[in-house]
């Protein structure tokens, strides 16, 4: 297995105080890998930190082996795309125009709209099924559409590694499955690295490879799946109880929390 | 392909995608604006028709005519329309960079900063006899010099490993008030005189603009206006925020350090010979933004001509629909401004 982009000795800080102490971590290439954990984990931080949106206190992030602060913002930018959590197109801005943003590292002052940029473009509008709405603001967009939108930019970008921060926060059940299964597709056709943090740990458990279990800012255990996610697994990163079944039409683990709640069952139990 | 054309001259060495409806908008504006130019030109005490104003623009027409045009009207219509484009590209960049479409060169304590330097010049430079001691030539150094050590003030302040938008807006809406206090305190303190000098001044007005001052402001506008040009691309990813411009590769420390110093220099120089219009900063690439959208290849140059619109506008109206009383340009651009941007504050509000 190779490995897309690996962290040594990462420790990250807001300020004085010390979010990530010295983590070391492994993303396996052409893989999907969902980071998961309960709310101030530190998940986000560590994906912000890889995508360089987070300078490092201490330690490296390694994209295919060399060290992302080493290279040209640019260069980087070439081979590892970021979409972050809900972010925000300004006014009136047209769904080209933003995909079009994508190519930015590839533009120079005098070729900004290359036939090569154009292909680029087209490509990742019609992979996100999005042609027809490319002249519409993408203000006045659905929020699936817009999330659709967003995700075309990241892929204009044409790079290996795609990550991405809780891209279907917001989203309604049926717009989470269509951008999961989008991703999906393109680590499937194109083998490309696709690194997320979820909060559905069904969902994460359905589409990733390989888990990255996060706890109190250390990785607490990191593997397919099938292989990791059980109920003390459940307990100890986001502390709730659960019983784990298989997922009737995908055989992936599915978790079903306990708690409170109107239980039929009881009635024909006893 | 169909609101855009590709345009790919030299094989390829060179590739632009041209926004045909913005073209279309900035082309109809250059005309409306060399309308009004030439009509501006036109309009006073003496008369002329559109036909006569271009005649003397090619040497022709009567000796007094071309004395009217040349020595008293264009100076000023042509500072005018200068300092229009020169406000509305360094609004427009502002609001690009700092991704708030209420930042302008007045909210950011810009012009505050020159009115500053502008009133401490009158009233240090006063003898007794309320005569200057020095040239009232450097009275534009001075606004210059407010506004750029004003703007490095709220740079300086906003830092904090980089500076982040909302810092820069929030300090510099602090700064803005200060400065006003500042500038009411000089004015009490300094002679009757001064201050309504002063005022006429911060109100913003082309009155008085002469040949040398077009010879300073022409050339300092447009060298910055295309080193604008030429950021644009950093402009439209700074405008997607600053995780999505750095994750797509912008050095986004450098570009808004560079960005805010050419707006900078922009507001600098046209307050400078034209005083605080107000406003138009704000107003301009608003507008332009109903017209054209987000872009800022197509945004920028609309914006340049939507400013120099309204100010050759303001002039037009302020010395001849109140003559011989002559109406600062400021007091029209703030007039349709002030409510624009009670418009602007409702509209955020309840969006």
């Amino acid at each position: 297995m190779k490995t897309a982009i690996e962290t040594k000795n990462l420790t990250l800080s807001y300020g004085d105080s010390i979010i990530i102490n010295e983590l070391d971590l492994q993303i396996p290439k052409g893989e999907i890998t969902v980071f998961i954990g309960g709310n101030g984990c530190g998940k986000s931080t560590i994906l912000r930190s890889i995508a360089r949106l987070l300078k490092p206190k201490n330690g490296a992030v390694l994209l295919e082996g060399n060290a992302i602060s080493k290279m040209s913002t640019k260069d980087v930018a070439k081979q590892m795309s970021i979409l972050p959590q809900s972010p925000i197109a300004p006014e009136g801005l047209t769904v080209l125009q933003l995909v079009k943003q994508g190519r930015y590292p590839y533009q120079t002052w005098l070729k900004q709209w290359t036939e090569k940029d154009e292909e680029e473009v087209t490509k990742a509008l019609k992979a996100t099924a999005i042609e027809d709405l490319k002249d519409r603001p993408v203000d006045s967009l659905s929020g699936g559409q817009r999330q659709r939108a967003w995700i075309a930019m990241t892929l204009a970008q044409d790079t290996d590694v795609i990550l991405l921060d809780e891209p279907t926060t917001y989203l309604d059940m049926t717009h989470q499955i269509e951008i999961l299964d989008l991703l999906y597709e393109l680590n499937e056709k194109e083998q490309r690295t696709i690194v997320m943090v979820l909060h559905d740990l069904n969902l994460a458990c359905r589409y990733a490879d390989n888990i990255v279990a996060i706890k109190d800012r250390k990785i607490y255990a990191q593997g397919k799946p099938e292989h990791i996610v059980s109920c003390p697994l459940v307990k100890d990163v986001f502390g709730m109880d659960c019983q784990i079944t298989m997922d009737p039409l995908f055989g992936t683990p599915l978790c079903i929390p306990f708690g409170k709640g109107r239980c039929i069952l009881k009635e024909v139990v006893l | 392909m169909s609101q855009y054309k590709n345009f790919r001259p030299m094989k390829g060495k060179v590739s632009f995608l041209l926004d045909k409806k913005a073209t279309i908008v900035l082309i109809v504006l250059i005309i409306i604006a060399g309308a009004i130019f030439v009509l501006s030109t036109g309009m006073g005490d003496m008369k002329l028709s559109p036909l006569a104003v271009l005649k003397v623009f090619f040497g022709g027409g009567t000796e007094m005519e071309t004395l009217v045009v040349q020595s008293f009207r264009l100076p000023r219509i042509i500072v005018a329309l200068i300092v229009g484009m020169a406000l509305a590209v360094a609004g427009g960049i502002l609001q690009g960079i700092i991704r708030n479409p209420l930042a302008s060169p007045d909210v950011l304590g810009l012009t505050g900063g020159a009115s500053v330097a502008v009133v401490s010049f009158l009233a240090f430079f006063s003898d007794q006899n309320n005569a200057l001691t020095v040239s009232i030539k450097w009275m534009p150094l001075a606004a210059f010099a407010g506004a750029t050590i004003i703007a490095m003030l709220v740079y300086f302040l906003a830092w904090k490993n980089g500076v982040s938008p909302i810092r820069i807006v929030l300090i510099g809406i602090g700064i803005s008030a200060l400065m006003q206090a500042l500038t009411t305190l000089m004015m009490i303190m300094g002679p009757i005189y001064r201050a309504s000098q002063a005022n006429i001044w911060i109100t913003g007005t082309v009155y008085g603009s002469s040949w040398g001052n077009v010879a300073i402001l022409v050339p300092w506008t447009i060298i910055f206006i295309v080193i604008a040009f030429f950021m644009v691309k950093n402009i439209n990813i700074l405008e997607l925020g600053d995780d999505i411009a750095t994750g797509v590769g912008g050095h986004i420390q450098r570009h808004r350090f560079l960005l805010l110093l050419i707006s900078t220099a922009l507001v600098g120089g046209s307050v400078a010979f034209a005083g605080g219009i107000g406003f138009v900063g704000l107003m301009a690439p608003h507008m332009a933004r109903r017209l054209v959208g987000s872009s800022f290849g197509a945004l920028l140059p609309v914006s340049a001509f939507i400013g120099a619109i309204l100010v050759m506008l303001a002039d037009l109206i302020g010395r001849t629909m109140f003559s011989p009383l002559e109406i600062p340009a400021g007091v029209f651009t703030a007039g349709i401004g002030a409510p624009y941007f009670i418009y602007l504050l409702f509209k955020t509000r309840s969006a």
